[in-house]
């Protein structure tokens, strides 16, 4: 029919035929392996609150099927932090000096404003991940990451299961990770509640006027050496995942996380105001329970039109410090022709705070078990609306995404004690997210 | 994948057997000891199960699902997944666009089952709009498929196993065999004494029982091209498993069952896919090519 010139086509034919068979395979393809290239992802963040932190992360993600059939994803992130963050305590009429526990240092923070920490850090991370495959239908997940910043050291291994059913619609994982931190607080951990006026840089061989409470607890942390406190986290996965249709896939996981230790953060503190009139007399370092039980679940919907793709998350976040949290995502890949796509995203987030969140404490009242006036513990709620923009460029795929996050909370609480009232005590914050990336193989 | 090795009634050649890529396999192996006739029978069945895992469309994690899943990204893909990519491209357009490994798609609504129903019209539409290798981005070694388009090597991935597997099997052994999976096969010499390997075609009107006549092969490939198994009777109108891409409908009046005779299996399972596809054309068509071929029509 459209063959006008049969002939050709047989000596054609053969010629193409003999092209194919005509190489031998190399020796390792007559085992079940093959040789696979790296598929690589280099991104570059920058992160700008406004006023605040300033966050720039360049990552690399490298991942090669080796011979075996075996995945291996290799990751390295470096961040540099630098800006400042609220350390907890209130505005006020006259300007505030804070020390470090040590005090080795000090800063001022102007009348009438959100007292600010100096912050600077360098934090990288490098993780691997390899997934193999233990029998037709069971791969497993081995991961392992560490961690580091001037202050901080995270270890972290993890083993993940997965079998599929149901000729391979249905995907069961179960999945075990630990997590094991140190933190070395700049200038000395402090003490937790004690009051920033006491002086605390040589600890006095026996404690002098401190409070009861205080001596128990620091019974209770007596296991750690003085500079340096860890935590652990142990959590528990859950999830299935369910092909719904050739163009459907659900996927709703559990989690359980249990964390003990240190969870305090050893640079936020709490204004001991007055009660009548808010003024600040003093200030106390935070804190926590040395207990965290949260627990997560996570579902989300990928739903791939004829061309675009729509993804839907929603997240829900509990725990027994009476934090909750929802979380709604959505994203939707269009595309735009000749591997050009958009890709807009929208998530909505609520929280309410924890039990023990407060602004600050009362001068003369008993002091609490806990207190945190860290504004991350505390009901709030964040928008987060971006475009990322894919194309294809010199042989891979280039990406930028573009977001702008606002997060608001009650910048006067009813609580708020007298000058208190005048103030924003959760100061409204706007960061932008300028994310550039790359990924090709080779 | 269970493997057996029997002597043949007769005693002067064994007979392996397995199954791969949905079909009954066979080599038959001449002059060899057991323990020989056992290794070249697992270097057979190795490499059809290789093949079968690599490029199967039913398995996960493989370079087809790759490709298949990559949602419109480029996949760079391995030498010889480029070569097999690269050979399908020269049939597209030796066939005109008749012959396309992007239209398995194709068979989401066409079910060739006892009993099935008709796609309609708008099904089959809304299909062909997934179908098209010129929609395909090939520059080796990379390959870009547009989200929603499927990539199937089924119409060229037995012949190829068997053509692979009779290649590492020639080089292993200067014994007569015949390799067969599923009816495609490979000879690569005549038996010790000269004589041709008798080779029994499937009858379509009662297959897998009926022999519709013996063919004498001394060497090279044969493969058959049929609806025996597949086929679809509705209304009285017999709709066969070859079904023409730029349509998306079954190829009209097409035989029953073709099978051509060339010196690779590849080139006789593409001469007998490519002559199907001309329906009616079928015999005129390889008549043209100048190769030994062999028709079962409707009459049969």
């Amino acid at each position: 029919m459209q063959l006008n010139r049969p002939q050709s086509i047989r000596a054609a034919l053969a010629a193409a035929t003999c092209s194919v068979l005509a190489h031998p395979l190399p020796l390792q393809a007559q085992g079940n392996g093959e040789e696979r290239a790296w598929d690589v992802r280099g991104g570059l963040l920058f992160y700008q609150e406004t006023d605040r932190i300033q966050i720039v992360e360049p990552v690399i993600n490298a991942s090669k099927t080796l011979q075996d059939g075996t995945l291996l994803t290799l990751r390295g992130v470096a961040d540099t932090i630098t800006g400042a963050s609220p350390n907890g305590a209130t505005p006020t009429a006259v300007a505030q000096t804070f020390t470090s526990p040590s005090g080795g240092s000090s800063y001022t923070t102007p009348a009438g404003e959100t007292p600010l920490r100096d912050v600077k850090d360098l934090r990288l991370s490098l993780s691997a991940e390899w997934e193999r495959e233990l029998s037709r239908m069971v791969r497993n997940t081995l991961g392992a990451g560490i961690s580091h910043e001037s202050d901080f050291l995270s270890l972290s291994l993890s083993d993940t299961l997965k079998r599929d059913f149901n000729n391979r619609q249905t995907t069961l994982a179960a999945g075990l990770a630990l997590t094991l931190d140190t933190i070395s607080a700049e200038g000395g951990t402090p003490t937790e509640l004690q009051l920033l006026s006491t002086p605390a840089a040589v600890p006095p061989p026996d404690a002098e006027e401190e409070d009861e409470e205080e001596d128990e607890e620091e019974d209770e942390d007596g296991d750690d050496d003085d500079d340096g406190k860890s935590k652990n986290s142990v959590e528990l996965l859950l999830g299935v995942t369910q092909i719904l249709s050739r163009h459907t896939l659900t996927q709703l996981n559990y989690t359980l996380s249990v964390g003990s230790g240190y969870l305090t953060d050893p640079y936020k503190i709490l204004s001991v105001v007055d009660g009548v009139t808010g003024e600040t007399l003093d200030y106390r370092y935070e804190k926590r329970p040395d207990s965290r039980t949260s627990q997560n679940l996570n579902w989300r919907l990928n739903h791939q039109f004829n061309e675009d793709v729509l993804y839907l998350g929603y997240r829900f976040f509990w725990d027994d410090w009476g934090l909750t949290s929802h979380t709604m995502d959505v994203k939707y890949r269009s595309e735009l022709g000749n591997g050009l796509y958009l890709q807009p995203h929208l998530r909505l987030y609520q929280q309410s705070g924890a039990d023990f969140f407060r602004h600050s404490l009362v001068e003369g009242e008993p002091l609490p078990a806990y207190a945190s006036a860290d504004l991350r513990l505390g009901e709030m709620r964040s928008t987060t609306l971006g475009i990322k923009l894919g194309m294809p460029l010199g042989g891979g795929e280039f990406s930028l995404r573009l977001e702008q996050m606002r997060q608001e909370g009650e910048s006067h609480p009813s609580d708020a004690i007298g000058i208190q009232q005048h103030y924003d005590l959760y100061p409204t914050l706007n960061a932008s997210i300028i994310q550039l990336g790359y990924r090709f193989t080779f | 994948m269970r493997r057996e090795l029997v002597a043949a009634a007769s005693g002067d050649y064994w007979i392996g057997r397995f199954t791969a890529m949905a079909s009954p396999c066979e080599l038959l192996l001449e002059l060899a000891e057991h323990h020989e006739a056992q290794r070249l029978l697992t270097i057979a069945a190795d490499e059809a199960q290789r093949i079968e895992q690599k490029y199967s469309r039913y398995r996960d994690h493989n370079i087809v699902y790759h490709i298949n899943h990559a949602t419109g990204l480029p996949v760079t893909v391995d030498e010889e997944s480029g070569r097999l990519l690269d050979y399908a491209e020269q049939l597209y357009r030796l066939s005109g666009g008749l012959f396309d490994i992007t239209a398995g798609v194709l068979r989401k609504v066409w079910r060739f089952e006892p009993g099935s129903p008709l796609p309609t019209p708008g099904q089959v539409a809304q299909l062909l709009r997934h179908v098209g290798w010129e929609k395909v981005q090939w520059h080796s070694p990379e390959i870009t498929l547009p989200a929603g388009m499927e990539l199937d090597l089924g119409g060229i991935g037995k012949e190829y196993a068997v053509d692979r597997a009779a290649a590492l099997l020639s080089a292993e052994t200067s014994a007569s065999f015949v390799l067969n999976f599923g009816g495609d096969l490979f000879i690569n010499k005549p038996r010790h004494n000269g004589k041709p390997w008798q080779i029994a075609v499937d009858d379509p009107t009662d297959t897998g029982k009926k022999s519709a006549g013996l063919l004498a092969i001394r060497s090279g490939a044969l493969a058959t091209s049929g609806d025996a198994r597949r086929h679809l009777l509705h209304q009285g109108k017999r709709y066969g498993h070859i079904l023409d891409p730029h349509t998306g409908w079954p190829v009209v009046n097409a035989p029953r069952s073709i099978t051509v005779h060339a010196p690779s299996c590849m080139e006789a399972g593409m001469l007998a896919t490519l002559a199907m596809l001309q329906g009616e054309g079928a015999g005129e068509f390889l008549r043209a090519q100048a190769v030994p071929h062999w028709i079962i029509d409707h009459a049969a």
